[in-house]
């Protein structure tokens, strides 16, 4: 085996970021062959050097304080923008070999055979695996349930399942070797949906379950069941004046990430390996490849490569054990990247859900009840199915006050594309229902439906579903009544001295109206999203922070697992250290798993969690610099030892704002470091019968009004604004906070109307796996999204704080469509809506 | 596969003479998409990038003769006076870094019922030059497309150029896609008046197997133009005519479900825009002179 190179100093050097030159420098100077990286090698056995791209440390300054609240620029963008950055797809090692997957090209069959030997015969193949391959007992893995073959064994459950793994010198090679694998299939008849997933003698996807979720389903084919029973809906079903009763369907949607899976591990002398992967969570995936490898955790070491986005979809594992499976039996590094066609393959989707709605209101406009049930697909392995049906389930009602409920939620399996994490997850499904019931019921009693919601509106204390109270602010009716008071944009607003502007018309460049057939709508949302994972998770963080003096200057080192996958959290973490440890620059290590678990990058919880983990510990070592202080200049001053001491400026002062002293001259050569777990408080699980319990950390609430132009006659649809006003608790980062509600807007709008995964119903193959038909909003699509910030403390969060990344994501939706139903006085109960729909030609 | 880089247009008809498995390639727009998708690996690739010809255009009297490699962003920018239908189809065609790659050449090599250029080419009238090492010859627009994907191309031959006629009288075109931008279209409608002649003519994109004219929707409205004295009197057209005009092109569809639109869809789509291209050609017409284009 060959050593490897190390990595060119001129070469991209991944997430190093700098605030100034001087930083830079040192950034520069950080570069994987550093003492630290050094160190690694000597503990773990590693190899001596990282490949090219591998992510260095960090370094961010600043002129101005850059603390929390200020939007310091995100040390990525620049690098982002320019194409300098280097995204896990762009990792690169000397005589490393590149993996290719085989995957089904059916949904549902028995594998009567399997070939390799035509594909391994092929020059420049090193080694093609299948499942008599695996290394140890463990062949299945699974956030949850570890359902999930690593490779098919006798039968394939969906459409792109993968069956078999080349390592080649060329990824050409390896492809065309995989193409060259013979398999026989004897396909088995498919279940897409409730009906012939529960039907007699439907066939089992997983027959013999025996996962902590088998015992209380009411079918096999049902990866959870949650009810939520909360007083009496049928007798409040009686007091009810009118009773509206909907049927909803919601699309499957894609995270649409733009950087394909990708990664590479690299084999270890010590029979370990080094993996370098885009991922939500190191530490969950570590957790599920290690048992696979037969590999002891502490011999897969894993590092975060620079990661094209994520949304839910890097939840789960792709190419991880693959590329750690090939490397370790060939001895080389091995590289995988899927194209975009094996992405739409390589990852989960949102769960599409069909859901029956029925409420009941008094004259006077209070809700009486609802009843409800809501069917996700969950596809053919369980994902995160569980938890999306906790979600849609537990937050079912929306952000709304109703005694009486009967909720039930279930999570299917199916032979359809596998189903599980997406921002917003299970209570976006339930909005897209819930709010189209609020329009209606508005419609049915005549009221303003704005005005009906807010006399509904949850508030501080008002008990969920689940009997758990709201115990922060809840300003529903506040952020309605600000996108409601926004002035409306201008009625035909394409129309200039020089004729239409067919770019602010429905159809844009392909000029398909110039005004004719164009009617306006306004619509309203507002949704609520848990914060943090729910349901009696141990949902923790870790943070390492280290403080010295380096060239004459205190600097921090903020060392998590935490990964950045395009959220900001590598600038909120800089900002945090920057407010409690006084100091100007700031460098963030890469995330790896040489640090504790910082949990998941999802469920809007890493500024939370992960933030407040870095924040604690910061906490901690400013104590221990205080503390040396105290021994070394205590005598000089009385207030060391009577004032509440703060680090500012690089000095320590009173709150009073007397200096102390300099932090330099507190710390010399002294190196304070702290590691520790932060948690939030603790949650419960739901009851499987009734559903009650404490299930939930924190909410998010966000609310839109969406204005839309659309082409009656030719069913198209042009946004022209899509307001938000969002409750934030406190913003960190103002600019990266309206980032993240534009952006969960925008994906919202996409699912309203145009994003969707197109299943066949006869075949359950994926039927537009590419960006040619899966579409998604460009940015004339993309409106006007001006941004009302509320920031309501949360005392229970760190500095107030809420997690913000997914709320805008759900009203954006049914505000699209509430938008369209009034421009056409159709009724629209199923998203994405497709010109058929508003057409009548499907 | 082999790559070939012929330096001139000889060298290009040579190589193709020699492999005519061999795919030429421009913009590769189109091209890169397949490989990329593993829907083909040709033996040959024929890169036509260093033959500079096919990036240049003339302007005739009667006629522009496009080289098969001007970018549709050069269409655009240069060529809306003569060829105002084709140069608002380039503004539909995917986006502006495609649209400074793609050209016609290569919608018309693919063949593809849904390409963008299509529907302009019909209603304009053209004619497109191929070339071999046998020699030259022109095809007519009509005879050009056989079949899904299919063209009249023999083997070793390559495409030169298009000559299209310049227009003389309003030009539209109109694109129907579920995005609005960067988007294949679900069906598409080109119209040209021809005052010189008295004709019209029309293309449709992406509602049949080949792209296609509404003959019966020409005749008839060449015909009622005609026999109601439209062309002279410049009178606004009565909406019955426009509407019988409309249900002729939807007739003129043969569309097939699939995952961008039904046949129903399509048949109504092209059904709206042909009602309305012509009721902005004929303003048009009757402005003498005044562009009605959408204002981009």
């Amino acid at each position: 085996m060959t050593e490897p190179t190390t990595s060119p100093a001129t070469a991209a050097p991944g997430p190093a970021y700098s605030g100034d030159a001087g930083a830079a420098a040192t950034a520069a100077g950080a570069a994987p062959g550093d003492a630290r990286a050094g160190t690694r090698t000597a503990l773990g056995g590693a190899r001596t050097a990282a490949p090219v791209g591998t992510p260095t440390r960090m370094t961010q300054g600043s002129r101005t304080r850059g603390g929390i609240g200020e939007s310091t620029l995100r040390p990525d963008g620049t690098l982002k923008v320019t194409g300098e950055f280097a995204y896990s797809s762009d990792m690169w090692h000397e005589d490393m070999l590149w993996g290719q997957i085989l995957r089904s090209t059916v949904a549902h069959a028995e594998i009567v055979s399997l070939d390799t030997s035509e594909a391994l015969a092929q020059p420049g193949v090193y080694a093609v695996l299948t499942y008599d391959d695996l290394p140890t007992e463990v062949k299945n893995y699974g956030l949850e349930i570890q359902d999930t073959p690593v490779l098919a064994h006798g039968r394939v459950r969906h459409h792109g399942e993968p069956v078999a793994l080349v390592a080649a010198d060329h990824p050409e090679t390896a492809r065309r070797a995989a193409a060259k694998i013979r398999v026989e299939y004897r396909e088995l008849p498919v279940v897409t949906d409730e009906a012939s997933a529960t039907a007699p003698g439907a066939p089992l996807l997983h027959p013999g379950r025996d996962d902590h979720h088998a015992g209380h389903v009411p079918h096999p084919n049902i990866v959870h069941r949650q009810p939520i029973v909360r007083g009496d809906a049928t007798a409040a079903a009686g007091r009810a004046d009118v009773i509206v009763t909907g049927e909803y369907v919601f699309g499957m949607q894609d995270q649409a990430f733009l950087g394909p899976e990708s990664g590479l591990a690299v084999p270890a002398e010590d029979g370990g390996v080094d993996l370098y992967v885009a991922t939500q969570w190191l530490h969950s995936d570590l957790r599920q490849i290690a048992p696979v490898l037969g590999l002891p955790e502490e011999k897969v070491r894993m590092t975060l490569a620079g990661v094209g986005g994520a949304f839910g979809g890097r939840e789960d594992l792709s190419m991880q054990i693959h590329a750690c499976l090939l490397a370790l039996r060939t001895g080389k590094p091995v590289k995988i990247v899927y194209n975009r066609f094996e992405s739409f393959f390589g990852h989960v989707h949102r769960h599409p859900a069909r859901l029956r709605y029925e409420h009941g209101a008094t004259r006077d406009g209070r809700l009486t009840h609802l009843r409800c049930r809501i069917v996700l697909d969950g596809g053919a392995y369980a994902s995160a199915s569980p938890a999306v049906v906790g979600n849609a389930s537990s937050l079912a009602v929306g952000p709304y006050k109703v005694d009486d409920v009967d909720i039930e939620a279930v999570a299917l399996y199916t032979n359809n594309p596998p189903c599980g994490a997406m921002r917003g997850f299970g209570a976006v499904q339930a909005c897209f229902a819930y709010e189209a019931q609020m329009d209606r019921l508005a419609a049915e009693l005549g009221m303003d439906p704005v005005e009906f919601r807010q006399l509904n509106a949850m508030e501080q204390g008002t008990l969920l579903p689940t009997g758990q109270p709201v115990d922060s602010p809840a300003p529903v009716a506040e952020l309605l009544r600000r996108v409601k008071a926004r002035p409306l944009p201008p009625e035909r607003q394409w129309e200039t001295t020089e004729g239409a502007d067919v770019r602010a018309l429905p159809g844009g460049l392909s000029n398909t109206t110039h005004g004719e057939g164009v009617v306006r709508g306004v619509g309203y949302a507002v949704g609520i999203k848990n914060v943090g994972f729910s349901e009696g998770f141990d949902d923790y963080s870790t943070a390492r922070v280290r403080m010295e003096v380096i060239n004459g200057h205190p600097v921090a080192t903020v060392h998590t697992a935490m990964a950045e996958v395009g959220q900001g959290g590598v600038t909120v973490h800089a900002q945090i250290a920057r407010t409690e440890l006084g100091v100007a620059q700031v460098t963030i290590h890469p995330a790896d798993t040489r640090v504790g678990s910082a949990g998941s990058t999802s469920a809007s919880r890493q500024t939370y969690v992960t933030g407040g983990a870095v924040k604690n510990s910061c906490e901690l070592v400013r104590e221990k610099v205080l503390e040396l202080g105290r021994r070394k200049f205590g005598s000089h001053h009385p207030a060391w030892a009577t004032a509440e001491l703060l680090l500012e400026g690089g000095k320590v002062v009173t709150d009073g704002g007397e200096v102390l002293g300099d932090l330099v001259e507190v710390l010399e050569d002294e190196v304070v470091e702290v590691e520790a777990e932060w948690r939030h408080r603790p949650t419960e699980a739901f009851d499987l019968r009734t559903g009650q319990g404490n299930g939930h950390v924190q909410y998010s609430f966000a609310a839109h009004r969406a204005v839309v132009e659309v082409d009656t006659e030719l069913g198209l649809v042009k946004v022209i604004e899509l307001a938000c006003a969002q409750d934030v608790g406190k913003a960190l980062n103002p600019l990266s906070v309206v980032g993240q509600i534009q952006g969960g807007t925008t994906q919202g709008l996409g699912v309203a109307v145009m994003e969707e995964i197109v299943v066949d119903p006869k075949t359950a193959k994926v039927r537009n796996p590419s960006f040619t038909d899966y579409l998604i909003p460009t940015i004339l699509d993309t409106p006007t999204i001006p941004v009302d910030v509320l920031e309501l403390a949360d005392d229970h969060a760190p500095y107030g704080l809420r997690g913000i990344g997914e709320a805008p994501t759900l009203s954006s939706t049914p505000a699209v469509l509430a938008a369209i139903r009034a421009a056409t006085g159709l009724e629209l109960n199923r998203t994405p809506v497709r010109p058929e729909h508003l057409t009548g030609t499907l | 596969m082999d790559f070939l880089r012929p330096a001139t247009w000889e060298e290009a008809l040579a190589a193709k003479a020699e492999h005519p498995s061999a795919v030429p390639i421009a913009g590769g727009t189109d091209i890169m998409v397949e490989i990329n998708f593993d829907h083909r690996r040709p033996e040959y690739l024929l890169d036509l990038n260093r033959v500079e010809p096919l990036t240049e255009w003339e302007v005739g009297a009667d006629t522009v003769r496009l080289g098969a490699s001007v970018p549709y962003s050069r269409i655009m920018e240069r060529l809306r006076t003569e060829l105002p239908g084709l140069a608002l189809a380039s503004h539909t065609v995917a986006s502006p870094q495609i649209r400074n790659r793609g050209g016609v050449g290569g919608n018309l090599g693919t063949a593809s019922p849904a390409g963008d250029a299509h529907p302009a080419l019909l209603a304009a009238g053209a004619e497109v030059e191929a070339e071999s090492v046998r020699g030259s010859r022109r095809i007519p627009i009509d005879a050009f497309y056989t079949g899904v994907k299919r063209n009249a191309l023999a083997p070793d031959e390559l495409i030169r150029a298009v000559h299209i006629k310049k227009a003389t009288g309003p030009q539209q075109y109109s694109k129907v896609g579920t995005r609005n931008a960067m988007v294949i279209a679900v069906c598409a409608f080109g119209l040209a008046l021809h005052p010189d002649t008295r004709t019209v003519r029309t293309g449709i994109g992406s509602a049949a197997p080949t792209p296609v004219r509404a003959g019966d929707a020409e005749l008839f409205l060449g015909a009622a133009l005609e026999e109601g004295g439209f062309w002279e009197s410049g009178r606004a057209l009565p909406p019955a005519l426009a509407r019988q005009f409309a249900q002729l092109a939807a007739g003129a569809c043969n569309p097939i479900d699939d995952v961008r639109g039904t046949a129903r869809y399509r048949r109504h789509a092209v059904g709206v825009m042909a009602r309305r291209t012509l009721g902005w050609a004929w303003e048009q017409y009757r402005a003498t002179g005044r562009p009605l284009e959408g204002a981009a």
